[in-house]
């Protein structure tokens, strides 16, 4: 699996590590109460098909990316850094 | 009750069959059609499944039961794993459910008149540390206060019984293993197969090639499933698919705390006998044990980025072949001749949920992560359990569904918490 880093360029993905699922660009507020806490934390849609993760390009620019996979195919249709993810859905 | 012959194994019945050729060997379940409405209605004809199924039948006269697989019995995890049995856990919730599991698994072929060659060979978990030292020996004391057993190995009690690791491996010397003599392996086909048959005979419908594609809820409370093969009414349902959980959950517009992630193995050639114990290295990500054809069946860690595609990537590959060839240089000899992957469902603790959901009558089993095959006897036994009788098993008392949220959280094994690929 290769990883199209927005400063890099195309890199394998051993340069990458994963965090998991991009919730993170859209954290709650911190009094946003229990069940939005435990959403934010634990439950994941876990599709089985595209799937918006955070991965870190920490052996390369250290920049926070968003790709977008297809967990079933492992296609890679998108990558954005996270900063620009979040600042768009500000 | 027994449905239809149900024919005995034994070695005078494989003497008599050899002397007659072969020839009175019958299925060893029921093929039937569905029908239109079953007390309970199993999703996902795998080990959890199918051991759910005996135990409901068995246990507890429940019969009005069918298990429902979108592809045939036993194709999914429990018949891709590494096979391993141990009851090795560390923390009070896991360690009296894989105690309770591994007790099951010493008795399952007389329960189930089916040889699902179980060998305990004894597993070997080496450390490379004076920290990992401590904490395998505090493991150690965890099992056997558990009522399980555990013996710390010195190097040189180690370099007798496996004169052929690399002890003096310049950065990761071997320091000593932990070593479960009750643990081992078994043949996983047959653990499906075999209980399969045992709920079966008893007249459980086993359902293949019945996708379920919808769950029916009304007024908060399961009615039924929406299948490939028609709808299906049910009093009680429980989600049994293991890596597909998530996608049953949607079905009832939950979310799990779940991130399905693959798993890779790997098989050698047949080989003479030469590992005779399931053997795990402390400093990388690498196990393995024999198979009793003869290959090498190991293994290290997952890929580590979510995947349905039952297919891994080539850096684990090569991360397994080094930490393997660091610790035994004579594998290095043999050829590997096959890898595949899994789909595991992989809970943000570790540990597995087995629970009533929010929706009357919905039940789920998930979380089981690259460790469930050892828990098919006893989460099987505890679901029909919990579905008979509505309590909860003791021994899986703490699997709940709600400990997330609550912070009680089960971390065993190194898990982080909040994050679903850290194991
Ligand atoms: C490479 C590898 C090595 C492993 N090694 C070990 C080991 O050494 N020891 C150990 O204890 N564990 C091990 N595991 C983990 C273990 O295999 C799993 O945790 C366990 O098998 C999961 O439970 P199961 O058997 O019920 O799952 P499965 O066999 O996957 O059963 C789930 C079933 O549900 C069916 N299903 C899913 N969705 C639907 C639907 N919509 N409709 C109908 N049916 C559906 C699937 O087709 C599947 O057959 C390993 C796993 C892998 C992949
Ligand atoms: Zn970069």
């Amino acid at each position: 699996m290769r990883i199209e880093c927005p400063i890099c360029g195309s890199r394998d993905r051993r340069e990458f590590y994963y965090q998991g699922a991009a919730v993170a660009v859209a954290r709650p507020a911190p009094d946003a109460g229990a069940e939005a806490w435990d959403d934010y934390v634990h439950l994941r849609d876990n599709p089985a098909g595209w799937h918006d993760e955070l991965w870190h390009h920490e052996a390369g620019c250290g920049a926070w990316v968003v790709v977008t996979r297809n967990l079933t195919t492992h296609e890679i249709r998108d990558v954005q850094l996270a900063q620009s993810v979040k600042e768009a859905s500000a | 009750m027994t449905v239809g012959m149900q024919m005995r194994f034994s070695a005078l019945k494989i003497l008599a069959e050899g002397l007659t050729g072969n020839k009175g060997w019958t299925a060893h379940w029921r093929d039937p059609q569905p029908k239109p409405e079953y007390d309970i209605v199993i999703i996902g004809g795998g080990g959890h499944g199918l051991s759910c199924a005996h135990y409901l039948a068995k246990e507890h006269g429940i019969t009005n039961v069918a298990v429902l697989e979108k592809g045939y019995l036993g194709g999914g995890n429990v018949g891709r794993n590494t096979t391993i049995v141990r009851a090795n856990y560390g923390l009070s919730g896991n360690s009296e459910f894989y105690s309770h599991s591994l007790k099951l698994w010493e008795g399952l072929e007389q329960d189930l008149n089916y040889n699902v060659m179980l060998s305990q060979r004894g597993i070997i978990n080496l450390c490379h540390s004076d920290g990992q030292r401590d904490a395998f020996i505090r493991r150690g004391n965890a099992m056997v206060n558990q009522g399980d057993d555990a013996i710390f190995l010195t190097p040189d009690a180690l370099q007798k019984m496996l004169p052929f690791l690399d002890y003096e491996q310049s950065r990761f010397p071997i320091f000593g293993g932990l070593y479960h003599p009750r643990g081992g392996t078994a043949r996983h086909d047959a653990v499906a197969w075999g209980y399969a048959r045992g709920a079966s005979s008893r007249g459980v419908d086993l359902i293949q090639q019945c996708e379920v594609t919808g769950i029916d809820v009304s007024e908060g409370k399961v009615t039924g499933v929406q299948t490939t093969r028609g709808p299906i009414r049910a009093k009680k349902v429980a989600m049994m698919g293991a890596g597909r959980s998530s996608q049953l959950a949607e079905m009832a517009g939950m979310r799990l705390p779940v991130e399905s992630h693959v798993l890779q193995a790997f098989v050698t050639e047949g080989l003479k006998p030469c590992i005779d114990h399931v053997i795990s290295y402390g400093a990388g990500h690498f196990y393995i044990s024999q198979s009793d054809k003869g290959g090498l069946v190991f293994g290290g860690d997952l890929d580590m980025y979510a995947s349905y595609a039952a297919r891994g990537n080539l850096p684990m590959v090569e991360h397994v072949a080094e930490a393997g060839m660091t610790l035994m240089p004579m594998i290095g000899k043999a050829k590997m001749l096959r890898s595949w992957g899994g789909i595991m469902d992989m809970s943000s603790d570790g540990s597995p949920i087995i629970d009533r959901t929010h929706i009357d009558g919905l039940h789920v089993s998930c979380g089981w992560c690259y460790g469930g095959f050892k828990a098919v006897p006893a989460g099987g036994h505890v679901m029909a359990h919990l579905l008979a009788t509505g309590q909860h098993h003791p021994a899986a008392a703490k699997f709940r569904l709600d400990r997330f949220r609550s912070g009680r959280g089960i971390m065993d094994e190194e898990a982080t918490g909040s994050q679903h690929n850290l194991h």
